[in-house]
């Protein structure tokens, strides 16, 4: 009788459970339905607050007359550049600390260790660290750009955990045919942490394609602008006309197309991207962990 | 003779760190560009925080050029505007973390019941990913979407109220970032939480089952107290942060604007408009460093008692 009783109360748990995750996921979905449905609307069906879901008026020219800038172009072209840039001496970098890391045998470890997860808990703060980056002539550089998120300390963190999960005897075996550490290290290990490097990959690339204090802080050189920054600046604008003032309110429907349109636009190498590289994640993210 | 004994002894005790260094150069050299990145780019800026104890003008060394003592941290001790940033620092990141911390945790145990594997992959992938999204977008949709005329004040106009201007309306300010924030950091912060979840040895729920425990009572004896360890470390973490920004300053800074300061500003963006803004690099680094050590304190204190209560902590 009552374990009847105790199915029929988690049958009721199993569709309220699923409910809530529809709705969780509807919520959390919904802002980029939005973005999208603005982005393919006319000026003015948002103006009249018809833009619920679906596009109203559907028409294609924001994303026409958007791409046909000359600037936004340039931009995007900017982004993927300092991303792939980045991304890959990032992911190097970090490797090339963790792995070393991940081997106890090395008896510098207890100092390297200690002095690289401190920086995790206490830094320089933003004021000297803009000193540094302009004393060292860095302002309008792409390295100004890069160098901030360059090797973070979580990564290595993650990374090392990976690393030690992996079975010495393959190494030690290869080292015995020969290879010398550093060959084991670019011929046995990084071919064999698939799962990790593209993990890294998405973190760092996710990482500096949504910079743009960087861009703020270092870049005045317009040419030189992320496609974020560029977001930051429309977006800003948005707050002078329509929020605040709202007299202005045309031009700033105008804008409204057009930001709905650069924010998709920005979204989507993400979203590609995103999908393919999440099993690998959960999968490092689970070998690794937050502790020390 | 003498002199080669010497220099043999000499060797002798320098002998197994050298051989040691010799025998694995290559794992050390690795390293050595990411130690010079982490002595530049990390340990330099902390030292670079003399300049709070010292006077900085254009053209000084990075350290500042003359020593003032405590000058600034007067200054900035008197300053009002420091406290009300410190005040909502403080209540943003502690409403905020009241609100996100348990419902993580729930949201992780709900998902851990889904039994359909592709439905349960499916909503990981839909919360994970505004994680990974910019926090110029994430501002740029929370614009648009509580704009004059989004869907929250069509809402607003459907139930027969007026419009509200919530960008520019100081009260609504802590409501936007929990919200957002809550948004974007659910589904992320679930991660640590299932993979301790998936370490948990089955044969506990089976012996549960054995002893007639149903699936809540499972959930509450066996799941929370197994990922307790997990549970803490990630409220040390956030504890640590408490005065701190990380990824509060990018949309503070993103969203907030002189009219809603009151409620808005957090230290962060102080020192941005006081040190890059108004050029005080000093006056700016010393509440800086202040926050910094006040966070680093509250770390070691939240460790310690974690270490005490339920013997994990972080170090």
């Amino acid at each position: 009788m009552t374990k009847l009783k105790e199915s029929k109360s988690y049958k009721v748990f199993k569709v309220v459970n699923t409910i809530l995750m529809i709705l969780i996921s509807a919520a959390t979905l919904y802002p980029f339905l939005y973005l999208v449905a603005q982005s393919f609307s006319s000026e003015a069906a948002i103006y009249a607050g018809k833009v619920t879901i679906l596009p109203v008026d559907f028409t294609a020219s924001t994303y026409l007359s958007v791409l046909s800038k000359g600037e936004f172009i340039l931009y995007y072209k900017n982004t993927i550049l300092y991303t792939i840039f980045g991304t890959i001496i990032s992911v190097m970098l970090t490797a090339m600390l963790a792995y070393p890391l991940s081997k106890p045998k090395l008896r510098l470890n207890k100092y390297i260790a200690p002095f690289i997860i401190f920086t995790m808990y206490f830094g320089g703060g933003l004021i000297p660290n803009f000193v540094l980056m302009n004393k060292l002539g860095l302002r309008n550089t792409v390295a100004a750009f890069v160098i901030p998120g360059l090797i973070s300390t979580y990564y290595v963190l993650l990374m090392r955990s990976f690393f030690a999960g992996m079975s010495s005897e393959i190494e030690e075996a290869a080292e015995i045919d020969g290879l010398g550490k550093g060959g084991v290290f670019f011929k046995i290990i990084l071919p064999l942490s698939k799962p990790i490097l593209a993990t890294m990959t998405l973190f760092y690339g996710a990482g500096y394609w949504s910079n743009w204090f960087s861009a703020f802080l270092y870049l005045d050189d317009k040419s030189k602008w992320p496609v974020a920054y560029y977001l930051r600046q429309i977006i800003l604008g948005a707050t002078t006309t329509s929020e605040v003032g709202a007299n202005d309110a045309a031009s700033a429907q105008i804008a409204a197309n057009i930001r709905s349109c650069s924010m998709v636009l920005m979204v989507i190498p993400l979203l590609i991207v995103y999908p393919f590289v999440q099993r690998y994640f959960v999968q490092g993210m689970m070998l690794g962990g937050v502790k020390e | 003779m003498g002199e080669r004994k010497k220099k043999m002894s000499s060797a002798k005790h320098n002998q197994p760190l050298m051989a040691h260094i010799r025998k694995y150069w290559q794992l050390y050299l690795f390293m050595l560009i990411p130690i010079v990145y982490f002595v530049v780019f990390r340990y330099l800026p902390m030292f670079g925080s003399a300049i709070a104890f010292r006077k900085y003008r254009a053209g000084s060394s990075l350290f500042g050029d003359r020593y003032v003592g405590l000058r600034y941290f007067e200054q900035f001790i008197r300053d009002q505007s420091f406290w009300r940033a410190f005040r909502n620092t403080l209540t943003l990141n502690l409403s905020y973390l009241t609100v996100r911390f348990p419902l993580t945790l729930i949201f992780a145990l709900l998902l851990n019941e889904i039994r359909k594997l592709h439905w349960k992959k499916f909503v990981q992938t839909v919360s994970y990913l505004p994680h990974f999204i910019s926090m110029v977008v994430i501002a740029g949709m929370v614009k648009e979407i509580v704009s004059a005329n989004g869907p929250i004040n069509q809402l607003v106009k459907f139930f027969g109220g007026d419009p509200i201007t919530f960008m520019s309306a100081q009260e609504w300010f802590p409501t936007i970032f929990i919200t957002s924030g809550v948004w974007q950091a659910l589904g992320w912060g679930t991660i640590m939480y299932l993979a301790a979840i998936s370490s948990i040895n089955p044969s506990l729920y089976e012996a549960a089952k054995m002893d007639g425990a149903n699936k809540f009572q499972q959930a509450l004896y066996i799941t929370v107290p197994c990922i307790l360890p997990t549970i803490t470390t990630l409220l040390i973490l956030d504890i640590g942060g408490l005065v701190g920004s990380g990824a509060a300053f990018e949309k503070v800074f993103l969203l907030y604007n002189s009219m809603i300061y009151e409620s808005s500003d957090i230290v962060s963006t102080f020192v941005y408009r006081m040190g890059v803004g108004s050029s005080n690099y000093s006056y700016a680094t010393a509440v800086g460093l202040f926050e910094g050590m006040i966070n680093l304190v509250l770390l070691t204190v939240a460790n310690k008692l974690s270490k005490k209560v339920s013997g994990s902590g972080l170090w």
